[in-house]
């Protein structure tokens, strides 16, 4: 299988055009929108994206106002991948019949972790299945906090939100979270991988990666969310890194199958240390905590052994992945 | 030149799909839309269509997908039923409120419960107040007709709405009936290729679905509402013009026996023409009876149905879909509201006919026609459901 030619972004060429204008209205450390920032960074103005209804579509198009430079559609919450998919089809027509004189450019589809696990995973498999050319961007902030923060599938075990409140008889969230991209690997899809925003060129350098593969691409970005996590709104990146660094979000690729490990961490930053900042996970016991680091230690193991990491020598850490 | 050929309704349409040159099908199969889209996936596999088919994985991802290639700037096509339209029914305001033009052809089917793929018109007149340009074809030239009419009208400069061409699940969908095929020169002659206003195109970025506050919103749905009873004018017009390159006559309002009539029936669809022998027989007995048949239900035109019905003393306004719970359905509120203003306006009667599949009969326009004296005397006003067992 040929490598995919794509040009790889570094600290020494960051793409200076900003696809994803300012000024728009997300919260205050909202670490979402610096990873949609850094996705259409990479991304580029030739693109055209078509977003979910959320906090990044609520946050980004208050009409007569938009932070879009490139085309931009929303059409409803759950059906991101179908309308991408129209969108697909619809230029591949148009090339084909000599209507446009556009070539192929990427066409992303981006939604949140509800829009993605909960209410679009019909749309997304579909269009997965279908083999349409594009990317979905998944940015996971754990819950649904455009409309004030309640459980989604993905919301991780234990985490407090408005409609999984820890109580006498709850210890917040009651379930593990979905495991989105191993959903979208089993689709046979040509690209899947996971990024951080904390970890910023591997992040560009995977959205590069994904807009060269032709086929369906589906790109799972941690979106730390300052206001439902109850942290501080400077600890956006902060606790990206150390999701990271105490193995809660593996940095990893999928590519036509194959399991590659971005970042290998052999040792890992105490599990507290990325729990304790954020005041959804205040409640916890300690036999809680217990449970919450041995499903995270498996989930992790799972993924290198799927990448056949535990054969291989650790890399250096505290670096950005490549 | 045109050739007569006997086909299947909904192969007609989609031949007349195929002749429109559209870009992009995006469909999922439900009884009795199938045949629809089954024969325009082999007219695409067989090359004689260059089109994308999307065999999407519900009716929501049909429009939803149908809305993206529309944006694109593709012509697009989709066509549904009963549960389908009713999955579609979020994403059924977003076309007329995005200004994208499209086609669906809807084989109209009952809603479940309890479930019935037979025909009436339930499916649709849930979607009435969503912003679609929405005809019914009485007959299988009609939806061949119709059909091609609909892209010219939808991508109308004025218009730019998504047009729905109703059609009578099975008897109307799944009958042979005598078609006359123009040639593709005549069809392009008609129907230009589009040319979008406003589209997806990273040499022209624009934002498309925004966010609307308080202080816009209104003003949004005005601007589609103005739209859609603006488009009338371009239909007509539109209707013209293909009488005159194809000699066939389009009103939004069809009249038929309706000199001198005391009574008219009013009816939407493929009864119409069962409704028209009931008429002829009626009239060779001497009774003073007519029939209005509305072709354009949306916009719904006004003054053509006014005129259509100018000095008849009683109305038989037949639906095919009930309002539960109101004392009048789709069609007859429609018609009485229209009229309550008129100075010499004519009592009007609603009826529910057909429903779910229920055979629709000469005999039964009769009774319709008799109740029309009967319930006049009585001074009821609720609607009549013709041939529910009691």
């Amino acid at each position: 299988m040929s490598e995919l030619q794509y040009e790889k972004i570094s600290a020494k060429n960051l793409p200076q055009e900003e696809p994803f204008a300012p000024g728009h209205r997300a919260c205050q450390g909202c670490g979402e929108v610096l990873a949609l920032r850094m996705v259409m960074k990479a991304v580029g103005h030739q693109a055209i994206a078509v977003s979910a209804t959320g906090c990044m579509e609520v946050c980004t198009s208050t009409f007569p106002t938009s932070s879009w430079r490139t085309p931009w559609f929303h059409v409803a919450f759950e059906n991101a991948a179908a309308v991408a998919s129209g969108v697909d089809s619809g230029y591949k027509a148009l090339r084909r019949k000599g209507k446009t004189s556009q070539g192929r450019f990427p066409i992303l589809a981006i939604a949140g972790d509800g829009g993605t696990a909960d209410i679009g995973m019909q749309a997304l498999s579909g269009a997965l299945e279908r083999w349409q050319d594009f990317i979905y961007v998944c940015l996971d902030n754990e819950a649904y906090m455009n409309t004030g923060i309640q459980r989604s599938s993905s919301t991780p075990f234990g985490a407090m939100t408005t409609t999984s409140p820890p109580g006498k008889l709850s210890k917040g969230q009651a379930t593990w979270k979905k495991n989105m991209p191993a959903i979208a690997a089993a689709h046979g899809v040509p690209y899947v991988a996971t990024a951080s925003p904390a970890y910023y060129l591997d992040l560009m350098n995977k959205v590069r990666k994904a807009a060269a593969t032709e086929g369906p691409a589906y790109l799972h970005i941690y979106a730390p969310c300052p206001t439902g996590w109850r942290m501080k709104p400077e600890l956006a990146i902060e606790s990206a890194r150390l999701a990271v660094q105490s193995r809660v979000f593996p940095l990893y690729e999928v590519i036509n199958g194959q399991y590659i490990l971005n970042r290998k961490v052999d040792k890992p930053k105490p599990l507290t240390e990325y729990l304790k900042p954020q005041g959804r996970f205040r409640h916890l016991d300690a036999q809680t905590l217990a449970d919450i680091e041995a499903r995270v230690n498996a989930e992790y193991e799972k993924i290198v052994r799927l990448a056949g990491a535990d054969k291989k020598p650790a890399k250096a850490e505290d670096k950005p992945a490549e | 030149m045109s050739k007569r050929v006997g086909m299947e309704v909904s192969i007609a349409i989609s031949e007349a799909v195929k002749m429109a040159n559209v870009d992009v099908v995006a469909a999922y199969p439900i009884t009795p839309q199938t045949h629809i889209v089954e024969h325009l996936s082999e007219l695409v596999a067989e090359g004689e269509l260059d089109a994308e088919f999307m065999p999407v994985e519900s009716e929501h991802s049909a429009m939803s997908a149908s809305l993206g290639s529309a944006a694109a700037g593709a012509r697009t096509f989709t066509a549904t039923s009963s549960q389908g339209l009713a999955l579609m029914h979020e994403l059924m305001y977003m076309a007329p409120g995005l200004r994208l033009p499209m086609v669906m052809a809807v084989a109209n089917r009952a809603v479940s419960p309890p479930i019935s793929i037979w025909n009436d018109h339930s499916d649709i007149m849930a979607e009435r107040d969503t912003g679609w340009i929405q005809v019914f074809a009485e007959n299988g030239q009609e939806a061949f007709d119709l059909t091609i009419q609909a892209y010219r009208i939808a991508e109308h400069p004025d218009v730019q709405l998504p047009v729905a061409v109703n059609l009578d699940g099975f008897t109307l969908s799944h009958v042979v009936e005598p078609i006359l095929l123009p040639d593709q020169a005549e069809v392009d002659k008609f129907l230009p290729p589009w040319k979008p206003m406003l589209q997806l195109d990273p040499a022209k970025p624009i934002s498309m679905g925004m966010f609307g506050i308080p202080e816009i919103y209104f003003e949004a749905k005005k601007a589609t509402d103005e739209a859609l009873v603006g488009s009338q004018k371009a239909i007509v017009a539109i209707w013209d013009e293909f009488e005159k390159l194809f000699g066939r006559k389009y009103n939004p309002i069809e009249t038929y026996k309706t000199e001198g009539a005391e009574t008219i029936l009013v009816t939407m669809g493929s009864i119409s023409e069962t409704a028209m022998t009931a008429v002829d027989q009626m009239r060779d007995q001497g009774i003073p009876v007519g029939l209005v048949r509305i072709r354009l239900w949306r916009p719904f035109p006004d003054k053509e149905f006014k005129a259509a019905v100018k000095g008849a003393k009683k109305l038989g306004v037949i639906d095919r879909c009930l309002t539960l719970g109101s004392h009048a359905n789709p069609v007859g509120q429609e018609v009485r509201s229209l009229l309550y203003q008129e100075k010499d306006r004519p009592y009007v009667f609603n009826f529910a006919l057909g429903i779910g599949g229920r055979d629709v009969t000469r005999a039964d326009f009769r009774y319709i026609y008799d109740q029309c004296q009967t319930l006049a005397a009585q001074g009821q006003d609720r609607c009549h459901m013709v041939g529910v067992m009691e």
